[in-house]
Parts: C-alpha cells; sequence; structure tokens
C-alpha cells in the first residue's frame, strides 16, 4: 500500500525567519536534526494521528485554563502544538546565566529603592520612574524580607530576532504563570514521542516544583520545622486556578482562597482546619498586591487575608512574591535593567533589552509618535498582551488613538521597534508552516538561583500573527533543551 | 485539612452517590414497567418523589409522563439531583480539591462528565437508557474503588465516607418510604406483580441478589423492608450505611455533637419495630423521622468542621 506524502522538510518555508528547527530549506538545525528525521519518516495521516493522541489526552486528564467571555468563565482545554522547539544546550547555558543575572539585580534593585534608594542618589534612575510606578508599594518602605530577595519567582519572556539574538521583552515579577503548563507539555510530549526520548539527550523539566517548594520553604519564618506552605489562589474562577492547583499539589502544600486564612493576635497566619486553626509558614501567593491585604491596600477585596501585611512586615509568614516586588515589573523600569546590572553587579548584561523608547523623554516621544506605524507600543503596567499597538498592524484611527493616550500620559508609555520574531513549523490546517513563537523560562531566586531548562514556549496560531497569548488564541509548544555533544 | 476541602470532599461524595442511586433506580425501575401487564399504568413520578423534587418537577411540567420523568431525572440542568447535575457538580468540586485527590480518579470523573455531556440524548431515549445508566453505575464504582485504593485513609477519606453514607442512608429510607406508600396501602394487583414490585425496589438498591442469600422466603413487603432497613451486613442497608457515617465520624476530631447524633439514628433504625411499621401510617411517620435525624446529622457536620459562610 502506497503511504500518504510524509514531511518533505525541502518544501517547508520559514520565508525570511529566523527557523527555530530549520537553518535553511531542507538544512534542520543540528539539535534538532532528531525531531526533523524523525517527523520526516512519518505520514501527515500519522503525524495527525499523534496532535489527536495530545488533544485526547489533555482533555482526559483536564489541562486547561478559564477565559472569561460573554459574562461567563468557560474552562478550555489547553492548546498544544505536538512539535516541539530545539534550542542547543551550548546555546542555553548562556541565557540561563543571564537570566540569573538579571534576576539577581532585579532583586537587588527592589532592596534598594524600598530603603536606601542609592541608585537614585548615584543618578543611574531617575527618581520619576518608580515614583509614579503603580506597582510602588508605599507600605513597603524600609523593610528587607528574608535574604534581600523580593521576586523569588520570576517568569521573563524572550524573543528572537531576525539575526538569531535572543532578548529579553518583559520580566513578570508579579504572579508570573505558565509553569504547570512548561511541565504537562513535557508529559504530553512524552506520551506521543516516546522513541525520541530514547536516542536524544533532553534535560529533564520535572524538577521545578521540587525546587519551587525548596525555595519556598527557605523563607520559613521557623527553618528548623517541617514549614508549613499554601499557595493562595482567588479562586476557581482565576484564569490561572488549574495552575494554582497543579502546583499546590506537586508540593503537597495546601490550596488556601482568601476566607481559609486569618491573622491572629500574634500577628501569625492560621488556616481554618477541621482540627481548628493551625499555623501558615509560607505563602505563595497567587493574587496581586492590591487584594492582598483589605488592611492595607485595596479595602474592598474579598480575596485577601485581613492583617497580612502586618504578619509579613512582623516577620511571622513569608510571601512569595514579596509585596511591592512587582514595581519592577514595569514596562519603564525595565529599560533600566542593563544599567541595573552594571549598577550592582558591575557586570555587562549577558542578554540584551530590546531597544525601548520611553515616551516621558521628549526626544523619545518625538520619534515614537513619527513612527506609530513602526512600532510597538506598550502601556507600562499591563500584561497579558491588552492595551497594544502594533505599529505595522494598525489602522490610522488606532494610531491617532495612541498618539492622544501617550501624550495624556507619557509616563504610561513604552515603544519599542517592532521585531521580527522567530518561528517553528508547527501543525496548522494547511500542514506543517511556520508560526512565530516566543519562550518563558522561569527564575527561582532563594538563597541559590535556578532557571527551568527551557520554559513556557508560546506560539502564536494564526498566520503572520505576533500575539502568542492563551487568552488571545494563542497555543504552545514542548521546549527541548538539546545536548548535541552527548 | 482545610475545612473548606474537607466540605468539598463531603459533597463530591454525596453527589456521586446520588447520580449512582439515580442510575441504579431508574434502571430497575425501567426493567419493572417493561414486566408489567399493559394496562398497569406504573407511576414514573414516583422516582421523582424518590429524590424529593415534586415540586421543582411539577413547576417545569404538567405532565408526568415517563419521557418529562426520565429527563428531569436524567439531564435537566435546572434539577439539582439530576444525574447531569450531580456529576457536574462532583466534578466541579473535584476541580477544587484536585490537590487532594489521586490524579487517576480526577481523571475518571473528568471523563465521565464528558461522557454525560455527550451520551446524555440518547441515554434519555428508552434504547440506549439500559447501556448509558450501566456505564455511570460503573464508572461511579470504580471511582470510589479509585479513592478506596489509592487515596490515603485519612480525615478527606472519612469525610468522603460520611458523605457517601449519609446519601446512601437518606436515599434508601426515601425508596423505601415510596415503596411503602404505593405497595402498603392495600395493593389490589395480583400476587405476582405485588412480588415484582417489592423486587424491584430491592433492585433500587441493587439487593436483590443479596436479598436471596439472606433471607430465605419470598419476597414480600415486610421483609424487603426490614431486609433494607436493618440488615447489618448488607452495605446498601439504612443500618450499614448509618454505622458507616459512625465509624467514619469517629475518626474526625472533635466530633462529640455530629457522633451522638449519628449513634442515635442508629439505634433508632435498629431498633424499628418492621411489624408495626408495615401499617402505613406508622411506617411513613417513622421514615420521615428518620429522614429528619439525617437532616439534622448533616446541620450538625456543617456547624462543626465546615466552614462560616457570612451573609452579606
Amino acid at each position: 500500500m502506497k503511504k500518504n506524502k510524509s514531511i518533505d522538510w525541502k518544501n517547508y518555508d520559514p520565508n525570511d525567519f529566523y527557523d527555530e528547527l530549520i537553518a535553511a530549506k531542507g538544512k534542520p538545525r543540528r539539535a534538532a536534526t532528531a525531531i526533523t528525521d524523525y517527523l520526516g519518516n512519518l505520514d501527515s495521516e500519522e503525524i495527525q494521528a499523534r496532535q489527536q493522541a495530545a488533544e485526547l489526552a489533555i482533555l482526559e486528564t483536564g489541562i486547561s485554563f478559564t477565559i472569561y467571555s460573554e459574562g461567563e468563565n468557560i474552562d478550555r482545554a489547553w492548546p498544544f502544538d505536538i512539535i516541539p522547539r530545539v534550542i542547543s544546550l551550548r546555546e542555553w547555558e548562556t541565557i540561563e546565566q543571564g537570566l540569573a543575572q538579571r534576576l539577581t539585580a532585579l532583586n537587588m534593585f527592589i532592596n534598594d529603592i524600598y530603603n536606601d534608594q542609592n541608585i537614585v542618589k548615584d543618578k543611574v534612575i531617575p527618581k520619576y520612574v518608580f515614583a509614579n510606578s503603580k506597582n510602588f508599594r508605599e507600605q513597603c518602605r524600609g523593610f528587607t524580607p528574608p535574604l534581600g530577595v523580593w521576586a523569588h519567582i520570576c517568569g521573563s519572556d524572550l524573543v528572537r530576532d531576525k539575526d538569531g539574538k535572543v532578548y529579553v521583552l518583559e520580566d513578570n515579577l508579579r504572579v508570573p504563570s505558565g509553569v504547570s503548563y512548561m511541565l504537562e507539555n513535557r508529559q504530553l510530549t512524552k506520551r506521543v514521542f516516546p522513541e525520541l526520548f530514547d536516542n536524544t539527550s533532553i534535560l529533564p523539566v520535572d524538577d521545578y516544583t521540587n525546587q519551587l517548594f525548596d525555595m519556598l520553604a527557605s523563607i520559613s519564618p521557623r527553618p528548623q520545622d517541617h514549614p508549613k506552605i499554601a499557595v493562595l489562589t482567588p479562586g476557581i474562577f482565576n484564569s490561572a486556578y488549574f495552575e494554582h492547583s497543579f502546583l499546590a499539589q506537586r508540593m503537597g502544600a495546601e490550596l488556601v482562597e482568601g476566607a481559609d486564612l486569618v491573622v491572629g493576635e500574634d500577628d501569625c497566619v492560621y488556616m481554618r482546619t477541621v482540627e481548628g486553626l493551625e499555623r501558615v509558614d509560607v505563602i505563595y501567593r497567587r493574587i496581586d498586591d492590591d487584594f492582598l491585604d483589605p488592611e492595607e491596600f485595596r479595602a474592598d477585596s474579598t480575596l485577601g487575608v485581613p492583617g497580612l501585611m502586618r504578619a509579613w512586615r512582623n516577620g511571622k509568614v513569608g510571601l512569595a512574591n514579596a509585596p511591592g516586588a512587582g514595581v519592577a515589573d514595569d514596562k519603564v523600569i525595565y529599560a533600566f535593567v542593563p544599567d541595573m546590572i552594571r549598577y550592582y553587579l558591575d557586570e555587562e548584561p549577558i542578554i540584551p533589552n530590546v531597544p525601548t523608547y520611553m515616551c516621558v523623554n521628549k526626544q523619545d516621544q518625538e520619534y515614537v509618535l513619527e513612527h506609530l506605524d513602526e512600532l510597538v507600543v506598550k502601556p507600562a503596567n499591563e500584561s497579558g498582551g491588552y492595551g497594544m499597538l502594533v505599529g505595522p498592524h494598525s489602522t490610522k484611527k488606532q494610531r491617532t488613538e495612541f498618539a492622544r493616550l501617550i501624550k495624556k500620559n507619557p509616563r504610561n508609555y513604552i515603544a519599542q521597534p517592532t521585531l521580527s520574531l522567530s518561528v517553528a513549523p508547527t501543525l496548522c490546517d494547511e500542514g506543517l508552516a511556520p508560526r512565530h513563537l516566543d519562550l518563558r523560562p522561569f527564575v527561582l531566586q532563594g538563597v541559590r538561583t535556578y532557571v527551568t531548562a527551557g520554559g513556557l514556549t508560546r506560539v502564536a496560531m494564526r498566520k503572520g500573527s505576533l500575539v502568542v497569548n492563551s487568552s488571545q488564541g494563542g497555543g504552545s509548544k514542548d521546549t527541548w533543551i538539546v545536548d548535541e555533544e552527548n | 485539612m482545610l475545612s473548606r476541602v474537607a466540605e468539598r470532599l463531603y459533597w463530591m461524595a454525596r453527589y456521586l452517590e446520588r447520580a449512582e442511586n439515580n442510575a441504579r433506580m431508574i434502571m430497575a425501575f425501567n426493567s419493572l414497567a417493561l414486566d408489567m401487564p399493559r394496562e398497569t399504568q406504573l407511576s414514573w413520578k414516583s422516582l421523582v418523589a424518590v429524590t424529593g423534587m415534586e415540586a421543582l418537577f411539577d413547576q417545569h411540567h404538567q405532565k408526568a409522563d415517563e419521557r418529562n420523568c426520565v429527563k428531569f431525572l436524567m439531564a435537566d440542568g435546572y434539577n439539582p439531583s439530576s444525574i447531569a447535575s450531580c456529576i457536574k457538580a462532583a466534578r466541579e468540586n473535584v476541580r477544587t480539591t484536585r490537590d487532594q485527590i489521586p490524579t487517576d480518579a480526577w481523571e475518571v470523573i473528568n471523563e465521565l462528565y464528558r461522557y454525560i455531556l455527550e451520551h446524555i440524548d440518547q441515554g434519555v431515549g428508552k434504547r440506549a437508557r439500559y447501556e448509558f445508566l450501566n456505564e455511570i453505575v460503573g464508572r461511579c464504582q470504580m471511582l470510589n474503588g479509585l479513592l478506596a485504593g489509592c487515596m490515603s485513609h485519612d480525615e478527606g477519606y472519612d469525610f468522603i465516607r460520611v458523605g457517601r453514607n449519609l446519601e446512601r442512608a437518606d436515599m434508601a429510607t426515601r425508596q423505601i418510604e415510596v415503596g411503602a406508600l404505593q405497595f402498603l396501602d392495600g395493593w389490589d394487583g395480583t400476587e405476582t406483580y405485588g412480588g415484582l414490585l417489592w423486587t424491584s425496589v430491592l433492585r433500587y438498591q441493587s439487593a436483590f441478589q443479596m436479598y436471596r442469600h439472606n433471607v430465605r422466603r419470598k419476597v414480600s413487603g415486610p421483609q424487603v423492608i426490614r431486609f433494607l432497613l436493618q440488615n447489618e451486613p448488607f452495605p446498601r442497608s439504612v443500618l450499614h450505611s448509618l454505622n458507616e457515617v459512625a465509624s467514619a465520624l469517629g475518626r474526625l476530631p472533635r466530633n462529640e455533637i455530629p457522633l451522638r447524633t449519628a449513634l442515635q439514628a442508629v439505634r433508632h433504625t435498629r431498633e424499628g419495630d418492621v411489624d408495626a411499621l408495615i401499617r402505613k401510617d406508622e411506617g411513613i411517620l417513622f421514615l420521615e423521622n428518620l429522614q429528619l435525624e439525617i437532616g439534622e446529622l448533616h446541620d450538625d457536620i456543617a456547624e462543626t468542621w465546615f466552614p462560616v459562610y457570612e451573609t452579606a
């Protein structure tokens, strides 16, 4: 019987983009040869069958995310493309160092601005940069958390431009999500392509939850005992609820909601259990600062715990990330991270920033307004890809609107050149086609620093689209760090 | 264990048990309906009465025919006790306690939920009904097996046991009551069909075979009531279920009040005088008191261990 046509890499054309798997038409990159050879031996039906098997597994195991739409919360199956994205170990080692360097500097920065503000006194960063930041918390002034670490968990978004160079696009220091999907994606790939794991050295990712547990335990106020760790979730309606539950389960931590916790007269945090009140040592909180403690932040918050800030400042509970850490999760402050690295560490940044124009600078603003059709304009504090203008894909009306917004509130906007995001072969209706992607590795900092092997690759499933957010139709891929020497 | 988690596990178990009980009951009634002579009209509505949802049914339906009743008991989303609603609620409770439940068990309930979404329409129809209900019962059993075999038998598991058995006891009393209402009051049909009817009441609780093993007499009203109410070894009898509740409660902390209520219900069940019960009014009164006691037991459990919800 004649086989259906298999994938012919000679017909796959990434156009002008940098492709993560293919160096040039018909020429796979070295680290990717195992997967490209393997796929080359499958016919299109076999590949479809594997994709379907993965999708069925997603439904059966209930890997989902929640979106809010038409007044309702809907539990959606996680979108996953079976073809992995591959990065060579050699390249990764450099990226890993760069990420660790970056988070170290960011933590020193946060601690500095809540205390002495030396970086301002030494005129490396102007005061206005954080004085007006939405995420600067007056309540944290003069405080240093254990180990001097504020951002214990960071998800930095990396992109690769046309020339193959990797840039940091942003640092998520508030409540970065996605790590559970990184772990689930690997489980799925192991189910779909078990043969490949026998013959290729792919770095495992499974250790993350152990590392997370150890890091959280390291900030316990009672380090000698078995610390009681809780994951604080806003609840089932949050888009990342699946992840909160997943992480609690993997760490053997309690998954709690605000109403489960209470701060006692002794400033300790307790959870309501069937035995009565039980003390909690460390809280991995997955709710924003604003909702954390109605006594100090938004009084109308029903998600938080009254008195939690008091408990934290008195050293009775560890909070990760620390309240106020989000001050560095701001696209204006982002522009200064390379300067921070030089200032605090006396090192050159290993991974560059994307060049950033700050609308608050007169000169930059003029340039931005003149080149709106070429640039990407982003609000300083939003996440999830909302409120952005992608110049080359925008209408005249949108550009006029953004010009108005920028002039009205220049501090709130930055602009960056539109990068030509790299692509990777992705299964689409039309068969195998190049789609744009980014990468979110996760970095943990406690006593020591840990970087995930790879991270969560997010892919824009629509042709030509640069929007990778799952809330806006993005998909995901497993990320392989491959040791070519082995 | 968090109070909120305890509450969700308890309800998960109750909903699952309710779904399974409903499925068993509809299967048994269905098979009985096929056996009855054409001129004898069986009341499908009596099944609705067992679930205590008659008022809700009447709001939505004028006609209590087979289709309306079956759809109400199996599929209707507005009926919180329909099989579909129960499985949905059970899944939601597991989804919010996934960190406590073995992953395999979550996958079974998740698949069960998806199975119902896909097959409920055929399930309501006559032809595929048996197969559908059988699948529900089978998967519920699988889930109970997974929990018994793969989950630590700690506090969480005790709350599951309490929920499951309390629901089972409650359901059994209702089935006996409706059976009694229907048949005790001078069934004027022939002996043959009387036997069939009581057999079907046994089958609601899948008790027929075990009854045969234990009671070596013909199937008669008093014997069936005695068996379903007081047979200690049979796992679906009221007495056995309440014993299970008491045993699980006994392992929980701060259990004085609920345990006292549970042991009282056990005693009342054991001491029930079946020969007196067979007189209709006394029987109904006894069973209704038992149901009230079961309701009280639930309230005690909630007050002792579950979170307090402040009403705004």
